[in-house]
């Protein structure tokens, strides 16, 4: 059990800074829900909420149909990872996972059977007489994991827990995370700003800007149909290319002359949708969605635009191509085959199937065809 | 190797160094260590200030333990007050600074008034302490009056004399509440969060959290008022006017000496007491330092 209901939650600090509004969400018994969103979005805010760290202005929260707004932290069955740890100093490994069910007065076997267990878990089973000075930065965290699902809570609450650590550990532990709540099933909201973590343990993802929410789905979901312009650039790295122009003539036309055209399919949809001709849009596609021009290779959809490579890197299996369309950046994600160098011409193939299409004026993607029925 | 490279540069940089601190060095010896071997070598003799200073062997120390009574008396008044004022004004700063240790506005004001004491002290503390403790007109019996508790005669009253010195020392705990409040802001605020979560009231989080972190500041702070309390005179003096009190009830340990040594001329018996007072004082420190590791718990500290 575990269903979490958050109704038009908001958060106003003194001097009126708000920092979450009107946050709507249900969050289903067993979810991995993550908030991600650019810094100072109020992910934090909102998760201190959850805990009762931080009191809710205005709005609902409950679970399991119980309203918890007025509940001390302690009795709502929630257990926190904190992006410091936040482990007693004091205590030492075994101390530190066992405080909180000593707070409850649990029997001293018990304690010791559940922090056995959990530290096997985890792989601490050496360290449980160490104090936290003493244990690398996995190890802590680990333990911060571990004094959370001693708990056995309703909920657990993590709040950038693998931001401090390097970036092989991070994988490391993202993968343990991972794990640890398909053998758990523990309802989890966590927090984060990186969207790769977003993507690869979320079962939902809210994705926030200034304290709103701009779009909940799953990982494939937002990456494939983007709300918006923000989440489009948001999720997705390298980020998504865009370019200002207009719909001319059945083709897209960036403001500095360049046409690419449209599938015949895209533009009839784009018509019917009521997008005319002049109407100035936002296009964007992603970086693997242009890819260089297979000699002798070309399809409808395939539009090929003749480009100065400016930089490539390698990043191993694939390369990243930085170059313009016309006077915009672009960045093209293609394999490592050919070596390019600074100054080369290539033919770079726009595949305007997948490119998206956003109103210049609210960054709003416009839903055409196939994804019109799918709501966000 | 040549000559040149002998003189490497982390002598040389040492060589600087106690170049700098030489002034001290100097001081040290002449003002420091000169008077503490003079001390220790006069302790064996008769010195009277004047020209008489003979060996006499053991005999000051043999007097003291034997066939002193005022010496005993004086060394129990000193562990009767370290016994009740080191225990008393800790606790006492430690609960003071955990309620000064709030984000409530108009808090700077009252951490200020609770630190006054502390910078307001010397004889002119004492005097006013004496008018209020005075047992007809005093502040304190007429405020107990109003309760219908009839106060002692405090300063006049050999069971009420001691107590009444330790109560004006708890009066003026700001400075170890100061020193406290700041290693307690120094707490993340995350643990306390973190406990929050665990369960923990402000009560268990106070003696699980804030406790155990503090404790560095704890054990400095007893360390130097045990040192401190075994060295009390001035408030005994001023006001027991140089007498001890009544009953001697607070002839404390220097203040002995000071009469054996500035009234009776009996330097060689004085400095023989102060080096019994030294190794108290060393010893319980000792004790101090061994007992640490068991409680203190030290943050950044390697063991
Ligand atoms: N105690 C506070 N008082 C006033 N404003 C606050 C307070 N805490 C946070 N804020 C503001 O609320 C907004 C959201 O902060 P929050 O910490 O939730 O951001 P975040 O999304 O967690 O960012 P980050 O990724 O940097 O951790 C910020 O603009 C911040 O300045
Ligand atoms: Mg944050």
């Amino acid at each position: 059990m575990g269903k979490i209901e958050l109704n038009h939650i908001t958060k106003t600090y003194e001097k009126d800074v708000t920092a979450v509004k009107d946050f709507n969400l249900e969050i289903e018994d067993g979810e991995f829900i993550v908030l991600v969103g650019p810094s100072g979005c109020g992910k934090s805010t909102m998760l201190r909420m959850i805990a009762g760290l931080e009191e809710i202005t205005d709005g609902e929260f409950k679970m399991d149909g119980r309203l918890m707004n007025d509940i001390p932290p302690k009795n709502r069955d929630i257990a926190m990872v904190f992006q410091n740890y936040a482990l007693y100093p004091h205590m030492s490994v075994y101390d530190n996972m066992a405080f909180a069910l000593k707070m409850r007065k649990f029997k001293k076997e018990e304690i010791r059977r559940r922090v056995t267990e959990a530290a096997k878990v985890l792989g601490l089973e050496e360290y449980l007489k160490r104090k936290p000075r003493a244990l690398s930065g996995g190890q802590r965290q680990r333990v911060a994991l571990g004094r959370a699902i001693v708990r056995d809570a309703k909920l657990f609450l993590m709040d950038e827990p693998l931001s401090n650590l390097d970036a092989k550990l991070r994988f490391q532990m993202r993968a343990e995370i991972s794990k640890l709540h398909h053998r758990l099933k523990t309802t989890t909201v966590y927090v984060t700003h990186d969207q790769t973590e977003a993507m690869t343990m979320a079962t939902r993802i809210v994705i926030m800007k200034d304290g709103v929410i701009q779009q909940v789905g799953s990982p494939k979901e937002v990456y494939d149909f983007p709300a918006n312009q923000f989440v489009g650039g948001f999720i997705g790295s390298p980020a998504m290319n865009f370019f200002e122009g207009l719909i001319e003539d059945g083709a897209f036309v960036t403001h500095d002359g360049i046409r690419l055209a449209l599938p015949s399919t895209k533009a009839q949809e784009l018509k019917s949708a009521g997008y005319t001709e002049g109407t100035r849009m936002t296009m964007g596609i992603r970086p693997e969605n242009v890819t260089l021009q297979p000699p002798g290779f070309s399809g409808e959809s395939l539009m090929p635009i003749e480009s100065e490579v400016i930089v490539s890197e390698l990043t191993g299996a694939e390369t990243l191509l930085y170059s313009k369309l016309g006077d915009q950046d672009l960045i093209a994600r293609i394999d490592s085959g050919l070596d390019l160098r600074t100054g080369d011409k290539v033919t770079l193939a726009y595949d305007m199937e997948l490119a998206h299409f956003f109103d210049s004026a609210s960054g709003e993607r416009l839903r055409l065809g196939e994804d019109a029925g799918i709501s966000i | 190797m040549t000559g040149r490279k002998r003189f490497n540069y982390k002598t040389k940089e040492g060589l600087q160094g106690y170049i700098f601190i030489l002034p001290w060095i100097i001081g040290f010896i002449v003002f420091t260590a000169g008077p503490l071997l003079f001390s220790f070598a006069a302790s064996f003799t008769n010195y009277n200030i004047t020209s008489q200073m003979d060996f006499i062997g053991l005999k000051n120390y043999e007097k003291l333990f034997a066939d002193d009574q005022l010496f005993w008396t004086s060394l129990y008044n000193t562990l009767y007050y370290v016994a009740f004022s080191v225990p008393i004004t800790t606790v006492g700063a430690i609960l003071l600074s955990a309620l000064l240790n709030r984000d409530i506005p108009g808090m700077r004001f009252f951490r200020t008034i609770y630190y006054l004491p502390a910078v307001l002290s010397g004889v002119g503390v004492y005097l006013l302490w004496m008018q209020l403790l005075e047992p007809g007109t005093g502040l304190v019996n007429t405020v107990l009056a109003w309760f219908g508790i009839a106060g002692p005669n405090w300063l006049f009253d050999p069971a009420w004399a001691k107590p009444a010195l330790i109560f004006m020392k708890l009066w003026s705990v700001g400075g170890g509440m100061l020193l406290y409040l700041a290693s307690m802001q120094g707490i993340s605020k995350s643990l306390y969060e973190a406990a929050e979560i665990d369960g923990a009231n402000a009560w268990q989080q106070f003696i699980r959290i804030t406790i155990p972190m503090i404790t560095p500041v704890i054990f400095f702070d007893i360390v130097t008022s045990l040192i401190g309390g075994f060295q009390i005179f001035q408030e005994a003096y001023v006001m027991s006017n140089g007498e001890g009190g009544p009953v001697n009830s607070l002839l404390f340990y220097n203040l002995y000496m000071w009469k054996k040594a500035f009234e009776a001329f009996d330097m060689g018996y004085a400095m023989a007491m102060s080096w019994i007072l030294f190794i108290i004082v060393f010893v319980l420190t000792i004790i101090n330092l061994k007992l640490a590791p068991r409680w203190v718990h030290y943050e950044g500290g390697g063991k």
